[in-house]
């Protein structure tokens, strides 16, 4: 199996992203808009921020997320190249993976260099840094994931973007859950090792099925 | 022999008129048991049930509670089962019955977390904790409204469905984490009290109740299931033969 056109559709993708430009600098300048609002709405207090700041960055990152979802298939689905993955020889599904993981890697891993700056901002104990940096290092791929999902799914509908948050937001409960129990945990000088553990099994149950999912719903919209 | 008059009535039963004929014949059946179960459920709740040492009259609301929550999780694994048949087979049938089991778990999703929220105020003294039974049965409620929704925005309605019947499937994860969410989580919720296999640590007066109850609801699922079901297939079909045929021998 030639996999060989795999990397020439994960450079395409970020080439994309590099000359729109401003478009995937969004969910980075989303994150820090929400992040400078929190200490605005509730108060400059460094005892409650930094009580707060796990959640908070972790429910920014997460709305970041969202942003670019609307386009992760969309334009291809438009101009029709998205029909050519199943008339290719590739397997659909290492197509699958490459587009997500070229999402994670404009919207996730900015977000994941620049966290020490937000943790700054919301005064973030210093020894709960490392597992926020561990726990967006595995969750954000969730969100790419399951975002994806969602994308793929409201695809054939013309009203995606509402619909695609309303889909995303049940499934990703659980990341947010553990990852801000990890960051939390640490912040207050417990082990975050449980949280950590259960966030990774969520990544591998994700990374396992989820491409499959993509594939047979893009299918069926492409139909 | 028996086996195979069974499976070609199964798939008779996948075609639209015949499904319409026969879903028309169960229907009044399982609305008559559900009342019967209803009256006898409620007479046993309301009158022969003694009061709670601790709740007196409030626990009472705890016979539409469960069998509520109960069914908002077996509605869901109904419907899962459906989605599966519908993608592997691709029958019309299940596809639109896979996709009318959403309001209605929906419905019982929401009639549990509603009555579960007026029976805490007087017992836990609030209506809402973020415990997580209660939280994995609000997630529930927004994968079900997620299914609707997106059924609902194709305008291709086999398309939607097919599309819906996904999500259903990935939203199966949530059921696991409803059911063991008081054992992995200590939480203000009650552990389970009700068990098939052991002993159960309610007393058994409230046992009949119950039972008749939860079979209510379930017949009560099972009707609305199939006549929304016929209702949905009609108006797919509105432009189709049999319908019309039907339509004309009924005026």
């Amino acid at each position: 199996m030639n996999l060989s056109a795999l990397p020439a559709l994960l450079l395409r993708d970020l080439r994309l992203a590099v000359r729109h430009g401003g478009e995937s600098l969004m969910p980075l300048f989303f994150l820090f808009a929400v992040l400078i609002l929190v200490p605005l709405g509730v108060g400059p207090g460094p005892n409650l921020l930094a009580s707060i700041a796990p959640g908070m960055i972790w429910v920014a990152a997460l709305l970041a997320s969202l942003l670019a979802l609307e386009n992760l298939f969309r334009p291809d689905f438009e101009d029709g190249s998205l029909e050519q993955w199943w008339l290719g020889h590739l397997p659909v599904t290492g197509l699958v993976m490459t587009r997500l993981f070229s999402h994670w890697l404009i919207t996730g891993l900015p977000v994941i260099l620049f966290a020490p700056l937000a943790a700054q901002m919301l005064y973030l104990p210093g020894e709960a840094l490392g597992v926020l940096i561990l726990s967006l290092l595995i969750g954000t791929p969730i969100l790419s994931l399951v975002g994806g999902l969602a994308a793929a799914l409201t695809l054939g509908t013309n009203r995606g973007s509402v619909l695609l948050s309303i889909l995303v937001f049940p499934l990703v409960v659980p990341v947010l859950i553990f990852a801000t129990g990890a960051v939390s945990a640490a912040a207050d000088g417990f082990s975050p090792r449980a949280h950590l553990g259960l966030l990774t099994a969520l990544l591998v149950l994700a990374l396992t099925l989820v491409p499959l999912a993509v594939t047979a719903a893009l299918r069926l919209n492409i139909e | 022999m028996i086996w195979k008059t069974l499976k070609v009535g199964f798939h008779r039963l996948g075609s639209p008129p015949t499904f319409y004929r026969v879903s028309a014949l169960i229907s009044p059946w399982l609305w008559g048991g559900f009342a019967l179960c209803t009256l006898i459920g409620l007479y046993y709740a309301l009158y022969v049930v003694p009061p709670d040492y601790q709740q007196s009259d409030s626990y009472r609301i705890l016979f539409i509670h469960v069998p509520a929550a109960w069914q908002a999780m077996a509605g869901y694994i109904v419907m899962a089962i459906l989605a599966v048949i519908a993608l592997v087979w691709r029958i019309r049938t299940t596809e639109i019955m896979a996709m009318m089991c959403a309001p209605i778990g929906a419905a019982f999703t929401l009639i549990c977390l509603a009555t579960g929220s007026l029976w805490g105020r007087p017992m836990w003294g609030t209506w809402w904790a973020w415990d997580a039974r209660l939280t994995s049965m609000l997630v529930l409620l927004f994968i079900y409204l997620g299914i609707m929704g997106l059924y609902a925005a194709f305008e291709d309605r086999r398309k939607g469905a097919r599309v819906a019947c996904i999500l259903v499937l990935v939203g199966v994860v949530n059921i696991p984490i409803i059911h063991f969410s008081v054992e992995w989580w200590t939480t203000l919720h009650q552990g389970a009290t009700i068990r098939f296999f052991g002993e159960s640590t309610m007393h058994y007066s409230m046992m009949p109740p119950l039972v008749w109850m939860t079979i209510a609801v379930k017949l009560m699922f099972g009707a609305v299931l199939l006549d929304r079901s016929r209702n949905e297939l009609l108006d797919q079909d509105r432009r189709k033969g049999w319908v019309r045929q039907k339509v004309g021998e009924e005026t």
